[in-house]
C-alpha cells in the first residue's frame, strides 16, 4: 500500500513541473498539468478506498527527525477520517483547479497560480494523511504558507501584501500553540505517531490537567488556522486572494484543519471536558460574531467571509458538544455548498469586471442563469431548508448541542436565523431588482465560460444532495457518515462510557428539526420582504450610524488589536534599540572599557621608581603566593592545635 | 593526517594569494584550492566511520611544554569542519564575484580564515584550539578594516578589543588547567576537572563562559555585533555570521560542557534566561529595522540565544539541535547577507523604506530569497525547523515558562523576515528597483547550492543528526 505515497507525490510534481518551468510552458499546457495532478491525486484516494480493509494502515516512508528516544518518521496513516478528509480536498480541490482553468486565463502568473494550487494540496494532503502530529504540523504551516502566496498574488497592491502577511502571522500565533501541544505530547507520551499516542492516553484519567493543557495547547492552533475567536480576523483580509483561492482555502480545506486535528485527537478532547466546554462557547461566540458582521457586509466576498467564520464556529460547537461526526459532517457539507458560493460569487466578479461590491449589482439572475441558479442553490443549502446538505448537517450539530446545553441551541438558533437573513439579503440584492452598474458593466454582462460553470453545477449538485449520507435517526434511514466514521471514536468510546449514548426522543427530534426550518424560513422571508424586490438597497458606507456602525466595522477589532499588540510591540522595539542598546547596554560595557583605561593609568603610577615601594609589593606577592600554597595546610594545622 | 591537509591546503592559498603580485591570474588557484579542499573532505566524510585514524594528525609541538599539535575529528568536529569547508568556498565564489579593489589579497584573507577555523573546529589541545581562536580572527578583522566603509575601522576595533578580552579569561583558565593537569590535551583534562576544588570549578566554568559569550555573542555581551555586522564589508560580515559566531557555539559545546558541567549546573539557568532573553530582545528589535543588514545581524544575534540555551540545557535533543542550527543557520545567514548584498549592488539602497516591488524585475531572485527566508523562519521541510523545534523543545524541557518566551520568537521571526520580504519584493514597484536586472548565473552559482542545501537537510536531517549523535550521547553520558 506504499501507493498512498503517490497522493501527495502528484500535487508535488505539478508544482515543480508548473514552477520550475514558470514562463517556459505553455499557457495551454498549464492547466493540464495543474489539474491533472490534482485529478490523478484523486484517482489515487478513489483506490485507496476501495483497497482499504478497515484498520488505520501506517506507511513510513523514512525516519525523519531521530534524536535520542524520540524518533518520528515520515509517516502516512490512511483510515476513516484521512479517506474522507482526501476526498473533499482532492475532489473539490480538481473542481477548483478546472475553474481556475477559465478564471485565471488572463493573468500573467497563470502558471504560478497552478503551481502554488498544487503545492497548497500537496501541504493539506500531508496534513491529513501524515501519520503523527509532526507530519501534520508540516502541512499546518505548509498550507499556511501557500495560503500567504495565495493571498498575496496579486502582491503589487500593498493592502493585499499586508493582508498576507496578516494571515501569515496570525496562523503563527496559534502554531506556537499547536507546537507547545507538540512539546507536551512528547514529554507525556514520548512519541508522536497518532497510534501509540492514543493508545497510551486510555490510561489517562477525564478531566487529567496534561491531557487539558494538551488539548488546550492544540487547539490555539485551531483557532489560527480555522479563524475562531480570538484569532479571526485574518480571514477576511484573506480576500484579497483571487476567489479560487477563496473557495479552495479559505472555505472549503485549509480553514477546515482544526477541526480535522480535534476530531483525530477525539480521545484527548473527551478526556477533557473542560477544553470541550471552551471550544462549544468559542465556537458559538465565533458562529454568532460572524454571523452579525456578516449582516451588514456589501463586499460579495466579504459576505461570504465572514460566514464561513460563523460556519466554522458551528462546527467548533459541534465538537464541543463531543459531536465529533457531526462536526466533520458540516465540514464535508460546508465545503460543497461554500466552495459553491464562492465560485459563484467568482463567476459573478467575472461578469462585473471586477466590481465586487452588491450595491452596484442587482437583477444579475437573468443575465447570468447558470450562476445565478448554483448560486440559489448554495444559499438554500447554507441557509438548512431540507432537503439541501446543510439541513443535515447543522441540524444534527444543533439537536446535540440541544442535549448538552439549551441555552447554547438557542443562541445556535439566532445563529441560523441571521445565516439565512444575510444569505437571502445577498441573493436578492444581487440577483433581483434591476441592474445599478455603470453602462459599461452592463455591457460587458455575460455568462461565464464551460470550465467555469461545470464546476458550478457539479458542486450545486453535491450541495443539494450530499446531506443524503446522514439522514437523522428519526427517518429510519441509514446514517452511511456515522457507520463509516465509527471505528475513528472506538478509542472516545472506551475512556467515556457516555460518549454517543445520550439520544434524545423522536418526538424531540422533530420538534428541534421543525423548529430549525422554521426559524430559517421566517428569516427568508424577512430578507425578501427588505430586500425581495431589489429596490431596499444598503445605504453608502458613510450614512451608516449607531449600533449599526459599530458592527458594520467589526466592532473595530482590527483596531483593538493596533492598540494593543502592534503598536505597543513596535514602541517596545524602538526603545530596546534606541535606549536599551545604546544608552544602557553598550554605556555599561563602554564604562567598563573607560574602567580599565582608568586604571590602567593608575597602575603606570605605582611605578614610581622608588625602590620601597616595589619591595612592599614584592613582600605582599610572596605572602599571597604562599599563603595561597600553604593556607589551606596552615589552616588545618591550625584546627588541629585547637583540637587537641 | 587528512585533517592537516584540510588546513593547510587552504592556508598555502591563501598565503599564495597573499602574496600574489599579479593582478589577474588568481583564478585558476580559487578553484584548485576550493576543489582539493572539498575533495579530501568528502574522501575523509566517506571513510570516517571505518577509520577515525585517517583523520588523526599528532606531533610534539612545544617539547618543553608537552604542548602537542594535535588535530582529529569526531562527529561533531567533522560536521563543523564540513560546515568550514562547504560554506567558505561558497563565500569564495560569491566574494569573487563582487567588485572590490585587491580582489587576490581578499579572497586570500578569507582562505586563511577557513584555515584557521578548520583548526579551531579539528584541535585536540587546549592551546592549539586558543591559538586557532584568535588567529581566525585576525584576517577577518583586516578585511573589514581594509575593505570597509569609513566607520569600519572604528568599530571593528571594538569588536576585536571585545572578544580579545573574552579571550583572555580563556587563555588564564587554560594556563590554570595546564598546570594542574600538566597537559594541554583536550581529552585528559576532562579528568584532571573532575578533581578540582568546587570554588575553583566555578570560577574556570566563568572565565570559559566569558569568551565564548562574547563570541558568539550571548545577551548582554552582544553589542559589538550590530555594527560590526551592518557596517563591516559583506565577506566579513558573512564570516562573522556563518562562521565564527559558530566558534562560541562549538567552544561551549567542546570546552565548556566537559570542562565546567558543575559551574553549569549552577549557573545554567541564569544563563539560559539571559540567552531567551537575548532571543526575544533580538527579535523584538529587528521588527523595526530598516536597514537590511542591521535587520539581518539582530536576526542573527536572536538565533545565536537560542543555539546557547540550548546547548545548557544539557539535554541531547538541546545539544543535537544546537549542532545542527549551527550548520542550517551558517548557511541561511550567509545566504540573507549575501541576498542583501545583491539587492544593494542592483538597487543601491539597503533601507526598506527606498525599495519594493522588486518580484517584478527581479523574480528570480525573490524566488531564491523566499526559500531562504522560509528556512531562516524555520517552516518545516526546511533546514531552519530541525534545529528550532529541537531547540525550543530542549528550553520547554528546561523549563515551561522560558520554553514557551522562546517559542514568542516563532512569531516575531515570521513578523520581521516577512516585513524584510514585503518592503523589498512585494508592493508597487519603487524607483530604486525599476529598470534592474534579474540574477545571472554567476548568483544562481551560489544561491541555488544553499536553497538546495536548505530542503534537503530539512527533509533529510537525519543525514547530520547521525553523525553527531554519538558524540552527543558520549557527552551527555560524561556531563550528567
Amino acid at each position: 500500500m506504499t501507493f498512498i505515497a503517490l497522493i501527495p507525490l502528484f500535487p508535488l510534481i505539478g508544482f515543480l513541473i508548473n514552477g520550475l518551468g514558470f514562463g517556459k510552458i505553455s499557457k495551454s499546457a498549464v492547466p493540464w498539468i495543474g489539474t491533472g495532478a490534482s485529478l490523478l491525486s484523486f484517482v489515487c484516494v478513489l483506490f485507496a478506498y476501495f483497497n482499504f480493509n478497515e484498520t488505520p494502515l501506517v506507511v513510513n516512508l523514512f525516519d525523519w527527525i531521530s534524536v535520542a528516544g524520540l524518533k518520528v518518521g515520515f509517516s502516512f496513516q490512511l483510515d476513516q477520517l484521512s479517506i474522507l478528509m482526501l476526498f473533499v480536498i482532492t475532489g473539490v480541490g480538481t473542481l477548483i483547479h478546472i475553474y481556475s482553468a477559465g478564471y485565471m486565463s488572463h493573468d500573467e502568473g497563470y502558471g504560478k497560480f497552478f503551481a502554488y494550487l498544487n503545492l497548497f494540496l500537496f501541504s493539506m494532503i500531508l496534513l491529513v494523511l501524515g501519520g503523527n502530529y509532526l507530519m501534520m504540523f508540516i502541512g499546518w504551516e505548509g498550507v499556511g504558507l501557500c495560503s500567504y502566496l495565495l493571498i498575496g498574488f496579486w502582491n503589487k497592491n500593498t493592502n493585499y501584501a499586508n493582508a498576507a502577511r496578516k494571515a501569515f502571522i496570525m496562523n503563527r500565533i496559534g502554531d506556537l500553540g499547536f507546537l507547545i501541544g507538540i512539546f507536551l505530547i512528547i514529554q507525556n507520551f514520548g512519541t508522536l505517531e497518532y497510534l501509540a499516542v492514543f493508545e497510551k492516553a486510555k490510561a489517562f484519567h477525564i478531566g487529567d490537567g496534561i491531557i487539558v493543557a494538551i488539548t488546550m495547547a492544540l487547539f490555539v492552533g485551531a483557532m489560527g488556522k480555522s479563524a475562531q475567536i480570538p484569532l479571526f480576523t485574518w480571514l477576511p483580509d484573506a480576500m484579497a486572494g483571487p476567489t479560487p483561492v477563496s473557495a479552495l482555502i479559505h472555505a472549503a480545506t485549509m480553514v477546515t484543519s482544526g477541526i480535522y486535528m480535534i476530531v483525530r485527537s477525539n480521545v484527548l478532547y473527551t478526556l477533557s471536558p473542560f477544553t470541550l466546554e471552551f471550544i462549544a462557547w468559542i465556537g458559538l461566540a465565533t458562529a454568532l460574531l460572524g454571523a452579525t458582521i456578516g449582516l451588514f457586509q456589501n463586499d460579495i466576498k466579504k459576505v461570504l467571509a465572514y460566514s464561513t467564520v460563523s460556519q466554522l464556529g458551528y462546527m467548533f460547537l459541534g465538537l464541543g458538544v463531543m459531536a465529533y461526526s457531526s462536526g466533520l459532517f458540516h465540514v464535508i457539507t460546508h465545503a460543497f455548498f461554500k466552495a459553491l458560493l464562492f465560485l459563484g460569487a467568482g463567476s459573478v466578479i467575472h461578469a462585473m469586471s471586477g466590481d465586487q461590491d452588491i450595491r452596484n449589482m442587482g437583477g444579475l439572475w437573468s443575465k447570468i442563469k447558470i450562476t445565478a441558479i448554483t448560486f440559489l442553490i448554495g444559499t438554500v443549502a447554507i441557509s438548512g431548508i431540507p432537503p439541501f446538505s446543510g439541513f443535515f448537517s447543522k441540524d444534527e450539530i444543533l439537536s446535540h448541542v440541544y442535549e448538552h446545553n439549551k441555552i447554547m441551541w438557542t443562541l445556535g438558533l439566532l445563529g441560523s436565523f441571521m445565516t439565512a437573513f444575510y444569505m437571502f439579503r445577498l441573493f436578492f440584492v444581487t440577483f433581483r431588482g434591476s441592474f445599478r452598474g455603470t453602462e459599461e458593466q452592463r455591457h460587458h454582462l455575460h455568462e461565464s465560460p464551460n470550465s467555469m460553470t461545470t464546476p458550478l453545477i457539479v458542486l450545486a449538485l453535491l450541495s443539494a444532495i450530499g446531506g443524503f449520507i446522514g439522514f437523522p435517526e428519526v427517518f429510519h434511514l441509514p446514517h452511511r457518515l456515522n457507520e463509516f466514521l465509527s471505528p475513528i471514536f472506538e478509542n472516545s468510546r472506551l475512556v467515556n462510557s457516555s460518549f454517543g449514548t445520550v439520544h434524545v426522543s423522536h418526538n424531540v427530534e422533530l420538534i428541534l428539526m421543525g423548529s430549525s426550518v422554521l426559524v430559517a424560513v421566517v428569516a427568508i422571508a424577512l430578507a425578501y420582504m427588505v430586500f425581495g424586490n431589489g429596490k431596499n438597497v444598503p445605504v453608502a458606507d458613510n450614512e451608516v450610524v449607531g449600533l449599526k456602525k459599530l458592527v458594520y466595522n467589526k466592532y473595530f477589532i482590527d483596531e483593538l488589536y493596533n492598540r494593543l499588540f502592534v503598536g505597543p510591540i513596535s514602541a517596545i522595539s524602538v526603545f530596546f534599540a534606541n535606549i536599551v542598546e545604546n544608552k544602557i547596554i553598550d554605556k555599561a560595557v563602554e564604562s567598563v572599557g573607560a574602567g580599565i583605561n582608568f586604571s590602567s593609568k593608575k597602575i603606570k603610577e605605582l611605578q614610581v621608581g622608588v625602590t620601597g615601594t616595589y619591595i612592599l609589593f614584592m613582600t605582599l606577592g610572596i605572602l599571597l603566593l604562599v599563603l595561597y600554597q600553604f593556607g589551606p595546610s596552615l589552616l588545618s594545622a591550625f584546627n588541629l592545635l585547637q583540637n587537641k | 593526517m587528512l585533517t592537516l591537509l584540510l588546513l593547510i591546503v587552504p592556508l598555502i592559498a591563501g598565503l599564495f594569494l597573499l602574496l600574489n603580485k599579479s593582478k589577474s591570474n588568481f583564478t585558476t588557484v580559487v578553484y584548485m584550492g576550493i576543489a582539493v579542499q572539498l575533495a579530501i573532505f568528502v574522501y575523509g566524510f566517506l571513510n570516517f566511520k571505518k577509520n577515525p585514524y585517517l583523520l588523526d594528525f599528532d606531533k610534539v609541538w612545544l617539547s618543553d611544554f608537552a604542548i602537542r599539535f594535535h588535530l582529529g575529528l569526531d562527529g561533531l568536529s567533522i560536521l563543523m569542519v564540513g560546515l568550514a569547508v562547504v560554506l567558505v568556498s561558497l563565500i569564495l565564489l560569491a566574494v569573487k564575484g563582487f567588485k572590490y579593489e585587491n580582489m587576490s589579497r581578499l579572497l586570500g584573507l578569507i582562505f586563511i580564515t577557513q584555515s584557521a577555523l578548520i583548526g579551531v573546529f579539528s584541535a585536540k589541545d587546549i592551546f592549539l584550539f586558543y591559538f586557532f581562536f584568535e588567529l581566525a580572527l585576525v584576517p577577518v578583522y583586516l578585511i573589514a578594516n581594509f575593505w570597509g566603509g569609513e566607520n569600519s575601522s572604528k568599530i571593528t576595533f571594538k569588536m576585536l578589543i571585545y572578544t580579545v578580552f573574552g579571550s583572555l579569561f580563556m587563555l588564564v583558565s587554560f594556563v590554570f588547567l595546564y598546570m594542574r593537569g600538566q597537559s594541554s590535551d583536550i581529552d585528559s583534562l576532562k579528568v584532571t576537572v573532575t578533581l578540582l576544588p568546587n570554588a575553583i570549578k566555578q570560577v574556570l566554568f566563568w572565565g570559559l563562559f566569558l569568551a565564548f559569550a562574547i563570541k558568539m555573542p550571548v545577551f548582554p555581551f552582544h553589542t559589538w555585533l550590530p555594527d560590526a555586522y551592518s557596517q563591516s564589508p559583506t565577506p566579513a560580515t558573512m564570516l562573522l555570521s556563518g562562521l565564527l559566531s559558530k566558534m562560541g557555539v562549538y567552544g561551549l559545546i567542546r570546552i565548556l560542557l566537559p570542562f565546567a558541567p558543575d559551574g553549569i549546573s549552577n549557573y545554567g539557568g541564569i544563563i539560559i534566561t539571559l540567552a531567551i532573553i537575548g532571543l526575544v530582545y533580538g527579535s523584538v528589535i529587528a521588527i523595526k529595522q530598516s536597514q537590511i543588514k542591521r535587520l539581518i545581524a539582530y536576526s542573527s544575534f536572536a538565533h545565536m540565544g537560542l543555539m546557547a540555551a540550548a546547548v545548557l540545557t544539557l539535554s541531547v535533543s538541546g545539544m543535537q539541535g544546537a549542532i545542527y542550527q549551527m550548520i542550517a543557520h551558517g548557511f541561511n545567514a550567509v545566504g540573507l547577507f549575501y541576498l542583501a548584498k545583491i539587492i544593494f549592488d542592483k538597487t543601491g539602497s539597503r533601507n526598506l523604506t527606498e525599495l519594493g516591488g522588486m518580484t517584478q524585475t527581479a523574480p528570480k531572485l525573490s524566488i531564491l530569497f523566499m526559500i531562504v527566508l522560509l528556512g531562516s523562519i524555520g517552516l518545516p521541510l526546511t533546514n531552519g525547523f530541525i534545529g528550532e523545534f529541537l531547540m525550543l523543545k530542549s528550553v520547554f524541557d528546561f523549563n515551561v515558562i522560558l520554553g514557551v518566551v522562546a517559542g514568542l520568537s516563532v512569531i516575531f521571526g515570521a513578523v520581521y523576515m516577512l516585513r524584510f520580504f514585503q518592503k523589498t519584493m512585494f508592493g508597487p514597484l519603487s524607483e530604486s528597483a525599476t529598470g534592474i536586472s534579474d540574477i545571472g548565473p554567476k548568483e544562481l552559482a551560489i544561491l541555488i547550492p544553499i536553497v538546495i542545501i536548505v530542503i534537503l537537510t530539512g527533509v533529510f536531517p537525519n543525514l547530520i543528526l547521525n553523525v553527531s549523535g554519538t558524540f552527543v550521547n558520549t557527552l551527555n553520558h560524561l556531563v550528567k
